[in-house]
């Protein structure tokens, strides 16, 4: 690791104010990708604004129609919420199923979305359920946010604070592992909101998250599995590597949606 | 260079530390407890599970000095007054361990599950939770009857 100095402010409008002082500073969440990447030396921060004081940015509320979750929210926390598990079910398996148990003590929602890692599991659920990402400088709906591999819509010293998911009618998440990793080599959400079905495809773009209008077509058609027979996804634009080809990548999509369709609730 | 101060195993310890040290480097290097194990230094292999604040962490992906405060246990912190703690008995009892490199952060996340999950262990329950552990030598069979024997040893 390269040398940096540290900061460590206790709220989150401090933290903006601190980074967007520096030269070349990086916020640091729970630290689950920009450590490694800065032990690799990829990442090379002169100054580190770290937000684990921040504890304006912690909590799950569930309001009417809507979840607002704090950025520096750990996985463990949104799997273990019991107003979530009632509210969006599927959002709180997914942050169950994100790495393994010391990664979600430690790993971040609002990290997980600024990094944008195209095998994360978090860009499907704020995709496919149309989240708005609240940062300290606006509102970014989910479809304007998710540029591209690793790429996002937020700017420098822009924060993330929280995250705002409307609650669906139904909505599942299932992903095809890699063993190693735990990341998703394809994963599928699906939501269904009144007459609108969404389905956000994370693990498998060459660009990062997107979402599966073949999919969600027959999905609208009669929200079934049944509806998904048949139904192949194109394989160009999808990745290739030594995990899984492209075509195995376009399959496995479409046998992900039925999962994620059988578990929706 | 900042100080940092925290509990490891029970003691107030203090130093000062270069933004860049890991709390595994600062275990090992620093206050000597080399039980913490570095294996594969990318968060994925587990022998370099510790508890702060009672939650399992990789160490080896936290900095020291985010963890001003923090209450740390190691390996080392769990027998107590010279006699090993359950999952470390029933680790030697189930011979849980072949090389034994990776065998302090399974103990450590064991014990973990076990705060978590109770003393009443099913076998898949133990397997899927000690994903974030890797062993390459005893295909993991004897490390989940040692963890499902911990757990209850540990109910008491």
């Amino acid at each position: 690791m390269y040398p940096f100095t540290y900061h460590q402010p206790e709220n989150a409008r401090k933290a903006a104010t601190v980074a967007g002082k520096l030269e070349d500073a990086k916020f640091l969440a729970g630290g689950m990708t920009l450590l490694p990447t800065m032990k690799q030396r990829l990442a090379s921060p002169a100054n580190l604004v770290d937000l684990a004081k921040c504890d304006d940015l912690r909590g799950i509320e569930v309001a009417a129609r809507s979840v607002t979750i704090g950025a520096m929210t750990r996985h463990v926390d949104v799997a273990n919420s019991k107003e979530l598990q009632e509210a969006i079910p599927a959002l709180a398996d997914l942050a169950g199923m994100i790495g393994d148990p010391a990664v979600r003590n430690r790993g971040t929602i609002g990290g997980s979305l600024a990094n944008n890692d195209p095998a994360a599991d978090y860009p499907a659920a704020a995709l496919a359920l149309g989240a708005t990402i609240v940062t300290n400088k606006r509102k970014i709906e989910a479809e304007q946010y998710f540029t591209g591999l690793f790429e996002t819509a937020l700017e420098d010293g822009e924060v993330i604070t929280k995250v705002v998911f409307p609650i669906p009618a139904k909505a599942g998440y299932e992903k095809f592992r890699n063993p190693a990793s735990r990341y998703a080599i394809v994963g599928v959400f699906v939501a269904k909101k009144g007459s609108e079905v969404r389905v956000a495809v994370t693990g498998a773009g060459s660009s990062g998250v997107f979402r599966a209008t073949k999919i969600e077509a027959a999905l609208t058609a009669k929200f079934s599995s049944k509806s998904l027979e048949g139904v192949k996804m194109p394989a160009e634009g999808l990745n290739s590597d030594i995990h899984a080809d492209a075509e195995y990548r376009a399959h496995l999509i479409t046998v992900m949606a039925k999962r994620a369709t059988d578990k929706a609730k | 260079m900042p100080v940092v101060s925290m509990t490891v195993n029970g003691k107030a310890v203090s130093a000062d530390v270069d933004p860049r040290t890991l709390l595994v480097q600062y275990l090992r290097e620093n206050l000597r407890l080399t039980g913490t194990h570095v294996g594969c230094d990318t968060s994925q292999c587990g022998a370099c599970v510790v508890h702060v604040n009672g939650a399992a962490i990789k160490s080896c992906t936290a900095l020291a000095v985010a963890l001003e405060g923090a209450n740390v246990t190691t390996i080392e912190g769990l027998a107590q007054g010279g006699k090993l703690h359950p999952m470390q008995e029933a680790f030697r009892e189930n011979h849980g361990l072949q090389c034994g490199f990776c065998t302090p952060g399974m103990i450590m996340s064991a014990v973990d599950i076990v705060n978590r999950k109770g003393n009443k262990l099913e076998e898949k329950l133990i397997r899927e939770e000690l994903e974030g552990n890797i062993c390459r030598c005893t295909g993991y069979h004897n490390i989940v009857k040692a963890i499902s024997a911990g757990a209850e040893a540990m109910g008491g």
